[in-house]
């Protein structure tokens, strides 16, 4: 009995030892000599494995970086500047500095402003819906309101709000990693600089319909008619199928196109509430950017006039000079209504 | 008495609601306005030819079909182009139409509109087929497919037969239903048209049993011709889907991936057959269709001669107005159409039907998980798992969808209509065929 069990110890043992032998050369041969730097990296990174930088992971971002020696084009917009500082000391690099990106909702086609119109009851995602209708308010480019977003996030930045039926970011956790983005049809939700102090001024419309149809579908549409770019004194502000845009590289954040869109759709976050002042100043720099622009306007004409002398094309650029004084001057008009008009949306930012 | 021919694979047999089976065709007046969507047939649209302002002729051609698969749009009324923009189309996107304001109904000279049936064939076989694609005649059964591109068998292959489809296998549809009754002498022009433009001997009518009036008409005007034979089917949906007839009729498959021609077969509808008579012997544009307006509260339910960009609205002014329970409002049959936005919505050349759901019907149940059953494998006409492919596109796995031959799928909504969870798989499916159609052209450059 005695014997069997030494037996068994004793060829245990021998296997066990030729194996640790073999594994031991197989090893040696086969090792793979990776740069200790990777793992550093690694963990210097958040771990949220989320794509944001556009590589499949932290892993692969930090394989990218040790690889390519070099920080250019590199960011994790989860970690920010800390953690690109942090990775840039353990390479011995500097790191650029990146401006903070958030993601901003654009648009306002809440329950109120844009009222249901006809019934979607079809899979409730934002892929399906706007593949089988053009959703609930009849606006072929507002958001659905279903939640492809608020799915789509790994940081809880982004959610739902059921009385408006449209998302809003949580702008301390949104990393900007772009998820959001790419999870909405419809290219509602755009990444934008965060600004100084969370300062930001937007057009919260992508709806590219001529007027009358925009505001059909939502009280608060961009109807595309041009006063908020003749009054940028920045020129960032361009208009493109309807709908115009800010540039938020050229935005100075001066506020004075806020309170001359007629329908509302220029949005700011975390300023302070608009006072009287600032209202008399954009009513002020519109009729000064107006004659501006029409003076320009009528210089090049001139110069078209004198370079060309073609009578007919003189004629229609004087022409659209008119429509653009008149454009003016009704707009005034309509400022003073906006004034009052209550803007849900934006109290809101402030308080936050 | 011998089984009524059928196909084997799946179907279902929803209720049929024929109300409208017994109206005679009437002719709706012509609207105020008219908005002629530039895109409506499949496969490229066509470019616009008039400009704002202009005056245009009933039958004058208003947007070319330039690419190989296209057909070209006419004006279906006489007046002046109010605008060339986008108006929203039958599920609330914009589309490119033409608005033309209508000012009386002044055709185009050389157009016969009178009554009078021409049946002397003098056209030759070539002679057809640019008559019809210069009147943009396109297949009338709702996929409208250019009907000139159809005629073209491709090089290596023979054409049989001509089968022509006047099943109308939708419940409530009576269009195609009507047109037999009421336009057989013209009707049988047509096939003979097509027979000769295609240079087939043999025509197969197939018509589903619940239409004995139409089988019986039918079969005395085709004893005159020969080799037209009027066949007698069963009522079984989707039997008018054009593999699911080929099957039925002849018994041949058609293999996955390809078209009837593939078998020796070309499908055309009664819609298209008078539509190319009237192109051919009449030189008439398609200008006009007949649509059903039905609902089983609507007031007069009817069969209406349409212009092409007829506003809903007017057709249901016509059938008595909307009903105060109305809640879906669908464009083209019950089981595949859509309901549509708004009833601004223009009458295309798809256009079959227009449908009235009261709030109790048009309701969907809540969708529930899937509980294995099998019904929609069996129900499916094309021998697919829809519950399967409607959790591939669910999951957005398209390449595995497309190894299920999601592509196969002819959207007929038997599986939706059978599943007892009330799951959309029409729905899902309808979304992955795009994205998977998408991957295929992308992987194809």
């Amino acid at each position: 009995m005695e014997e069997v069990v030494i037996y068994a110890v004793v060829s245990m043992a021998g296997l066990g030892t030729a194996a640790a032998v073999i594994l031991y050369f197989i090893a040696r041969k086969f090792k793979v000599i990776e740069d200790p730097r990777i793992d550093e990296v690694e963990e210097a990174l958040p771990a949220a494995n989320c794509g944001g930088c556009g590589l499949a992971g932290c892993r692969a971002f930090a394989e990218a970086i040790v690889k390519n020696e070099t920080l250019e084009g590199m960011n994790c917009p989860v970690g920010g500047n800390e953690v690109m500082e942090e990775i840039a000391g353990i390479m011995g690099l500097e790191a650029e500095k990146q401006e903070p990106y958030v993601a901003v909702v654009r648009c306002n086609g809440s329950k109120t402003n844009a009222p249901q119109k006809v019934l979607y009851d079809g899979p409730n995602t934002c892929q399906f819906a706007h593949a089988l209708s053009a959703g609930e308010s009849g606006c072929p480019n507002g958001c659905l309101g279903c939640g492809d977003c608020e799915e789509s996030c790994d940081f809880d930045a982004i959610h739902m709000n059921p009385l408006t039926g449209l998302p809003e970011v949580v702008e301390e956790n949104c990393t900007a990693c772009n998820a959001c983005v790419e999870a909405c049809p419809r290219d509602i939700i755009e990444l934008r600089p965060q600004g100084k102090k969370g300062k930001r001024i937007y057009i919260s419309c992508v709806n590219t319909e001529k007027g009358g149809p925009a505001k059909k579908h939502c009280e608060v549409a961009c109807i595309g008619c041009g006063k908020c770019v003749t009054a940028c004194p920045f020129d960032a502000i361009t208009m493109e199928n309807n709908l115009a845009y800010i540039d938020p590289k050229k935005c100075k954040l001066c506020r004075l196109c806020v309170p001359i869109c007629p329908t509302n759709a220029i949005l700011e976050d975390n300023f302070p509430e608009m006072s009287e002042k600032i209202v008399e100043k954009a009513k002020e720099n519109l009729k000064k950017q107006t004659a501006k622009k029409k003076e320009a306007a009528k210089a090049t004409a001139e110069k078209k006039e004198a370079a060309t002398a073609g009578a007919a094309k003189v004629t229609k650029t004087t022409k659209t000079d008119d429509k653009n004084t008149q454009k003016g001057s009704s707009g005034q008009q309509s400022n003073s209504d906006n004034k009052d008009a209550p803007d849900s949306s934006r109290s809101k930012d402030n308080e936050g | 008495m011998k089984a009524l021919k059928t196909f084997k694979l799946g179907g279902i047999h929803p209720q049929e609601y024929k109300i409208s089976a017994d109206k005679p065709i009437e002719v709706l007046p012509i609207p105020k306005t008219v908005n002629i969507p530039v895109a409506q047939n499949l496969g490229a649209p066509s470019k616009v030819v008039v400009k704002k302002g202009e005056q245009v002729k009933t039958g004058q051609l208003i947007a070319k079909g330039e690419a190989f698969i296209s057909a070209n749009v006419h004006a279906s009324v006489s007046g002046k182009v109010k605008k060339v923009d986008e108006v929203l189309d039958t599920s609330g996107y914009k589309r490119l139409a033409v608005t033309i304001q209508s000012e009386g109904d002044e055709w185009e000279e050389d157009i016969d509109t009178s009554e009078e049936i021409k049946k002397e064939i003098t056209a030759s076989q070539q002679e057809i087929i640019d008559k019809i694609q210069e009147k943009g005649v396109v297949g009338l059964g709702g996929a409208t497919f250019p009907s000139h591109v159809k005629l073209k068998v491709p090089e290596g292959k023979t054409a049989e037969y001509l089968i022509i489809n006047g099943v109308e296998c939708e419940p409530f549809l009576t269009s195609d239903h009507r047109l037999m009754v009421e336009k057989g002498e013209e009707l049988m022009v047509g096939i003979e048209l097509l027979k000769k433009g295609l240079g087939v001997e043999k025509v197969l009518i197939g018509i589903e049993n619940n239409k004995p009036d139409a089988i019986k008409y039918l079969s005395e005007v085709a004893s005159q011709y020969e080799n037209i034979e009027v066949q007698p089917l069963k009522v079984k949906y989707p039997q008018g889907g054009e593999k699911q007839l080929i099957k039925a009729l002849l018994g041949r498959e058609v293999p996955s991936g390809k078209l009837p021609i593939e078998v020796g077969c070309v499908v055309n509808n009664v819609g298209t057959a008078y539509a190319v008579y009237e192109a051919v012997q009449k030189n008439k544009p398609l200008v006009d269709r007949v649509v059903t307006v039905t609902g089983k509260n609507l007031e007069k339910p009817c069969n209406l001669q349409v212009r092409i960009g007829t506003p809903v609205q007017d057709l249901i002014d016509k059938a008595g107005g909307l009903p105060e329970d109305t809640g879906k409002v669908v464009n083209g049959g019950p089981m595949m159409g859509k309901a549509l936005t708004s009833l601004e919505a223009p009458i295309v050349k798809g256009t079959s039907g227009v449908i009235v759901f009261p709030k109790g019907e048009a309701t969907r149940v809540t969708q529930k998980t899937c509980i294995r059953c099998g019904k929609c494998v069996e129900a499916c006409p094309m021998g697919l798992e829809p519950f399967y492919l409607a959790q591939l596109a669910e999951k957005e796995l398209w390449d595995r969808a497309e190894e299920n031959l999601i592509m196969d799928c002819i959207e007929c909504g038997s599986c939706h209509y059978t599943c007892p969870s009330g799951r959309p798989l029409l729905d899902y499916i309808r979304v992955g065929k795009p994205n998977v159609g998408q991957m295929i052209k992308n992987r194809g450059n």
